[in-house]
């Protein structure tokens, strides 16, 4: 039986920053199986997680000084919400893995403790029909446990509700920017020759800031102030921070002495710029639905690309009539 | 979910409360609070606040829950669009 620390050492912190930096992100996993935290009875209790590291990382470290089961699913290095949106944190692999670890040898009980946001992809009644195993989901938040555990295994009202405080957002921007990176850098390219071939090397460049400032404005600005932006769309909220860029870019890089189609063009292409990325970050939300995203693409897409290829033809147009 | 709303009447959350058995799992998986138990049946309170991640209708053991789940990233509908447009391979990079 492997025996689970729980405190986190260095290597794990530095794993969990790498993660969040993108590096190895996909690849950052322990092996399924069941785990002893302490030195568990078999009238122990029995958590259930995922097994991409950081998400195990986060569990073990919030049970010191406990003795529980932690029975690891394999969801190939996906933290539990997402794994479950996709099925492998789910009904199928939790039957699998209690019969694969000797589960039911090992306590004499028949429960299990989920943590909340894998409801997704497990149904209950069905692991209950095929194992014997009674389902309860405790808890969002692994930080939870202690007091779920101590509490009579009891869920408070708080421990349901899920949070997404500035914090929380902060964590997911790295990632959004690393992702943001190869397109941006060759879309930059594009946008420096263009511009150098139209008007000269200097013009180029205040192309290329007003564009990297667009891209920033809408994968890390918006998703920071979320909730203080105006609007309830995402792409409303990304075309906010984006004009409120190009105007603060206009007044302190000389905008007065841009040409009339290139003022329209930046005011027009970069708040749709950032919509674009903002739009994006409902992938990392823990609220925004998929109808809801759905609708919002239908409108928002055709819109900043009718934008975009616009702001390209008044600079044209302006260059050359 | 305090402080943030997303789009109003979108969700395509649909609760059958005649065949609810009132066990209470709905409201036990919601993460948004979008359920709540009354006269012995479950009862939609918050139906704006649903994500559509399907928790309620995957743990409801009387299928009195239907809701089109998926995932709700615009990447991933591009790609899934792309996908069905047969346009090129998708990328792993997502969660």
């Amino acid at each position: 039986m492997p025996q689970v620390a729980t405190t986190l050492a260095f290597a794990d912190r530095l794993g969990a920053w790498k993660a969040r930096w993108g590096i190895g992100r996909l690849n950052y996993l322990v092996p399924p199986g069941l785990y002893a935290v302490g030195a568990p009875t078999p009238d122990a209790p029995v958590l259930v997680t995922a097994n991409y590291k950081m998400s195990y990382d986060i569990v073990r470290s919030s049970l010191t000084g406990r003795n529980v089961w932690l029975l690891v699913l394999e969801t190939y290095g996906i933290n539990v919400w997402c794994a479950a949106g996709k099925g492998t944190f789910g009904t199928e692999e939790l039957v699998r893995r209690i019969g694969i670890s000797g589960l039911a040898g090992a306590v004499m009980h028949r429960r299990l403790i989920l943590p909340i946001l894998g409801a997704p992809g497990v149904a209950a009644h069905e692991v209950k029909k095929q194992t014997g195993f009674t389902i309860r989901y405790a808890a969002i938040r692994a930080g939870d446990l202690p007091a779920y555990l101590d509490n009579g295994m009891v869920t408070t009202p708080a421990m349901q509700e899920l949070t997404f405080t500035l914090r929380e957002r902060s964590v997911l921007i790295p990632v959004e920017l690393v992702q943001a990176l190869k397109p941006t850098a060759l879309t930059a390219a594009v946008l420096f020759i263009a511009g150098a071939a139209l008007k000269g090397p200097a013009d180029g460049l205040t192309t290329v800031y007003a564009y990297l400032g667009a891209v920033v404005a809408g994968a890390a600005i918006a998703p920071l102030l979320l909730p203080w932006i105006p609007g309830r769309s995402f792409a409303v909220k990304g075309a906010v921070t984006g004009l409120t860029w190009i105007t603060a870019f206009y007044l302190l890089a000389g905008g007065q002495g841009w040409s009339v189609p290139a003022t329209a063009a930046a005011f027009l292409s970069i708040p749709a710029v950032s919509a674009f990325y903002a739009l994006n970050f409902t992938g990392c939300t823990n609220y925004t639905s998929r109808s809801g995203v759905k609708k919002e693409m239908r409108i928002a897409l055709p819109t900043m690309g009718c934008a975009v290829i616009f702001s390209a033809l008044m600079v044209l147009a302006g260059r050359f009539l | 979910m305090k402080g943030f709303s997303y789009l109003r009447n979108v969700a395509t959350l649909e609760l059958n409360r005649d065949a609810c058995i009132d066990c209470g799992r709905c409201s036990e998986v919601c993460p948004h609070q979008v359920f709540s138990l009354e006269e012995n049946k479950a009862r939609l309170i918050n139906f704006d606040a649903c994500m559509e991640c399907g928790a309620c209708a995957k743990n409801c053991p009387a299928a009195a829950i239907r809701v089109d789940a998926g995932v709700g990233c615009a990447t991933g509908l591009i790609n899934e669009w792309l996908r069905e447009q047969n346009f090129y391979r998708v990328s792993k990079e997502c969660c």
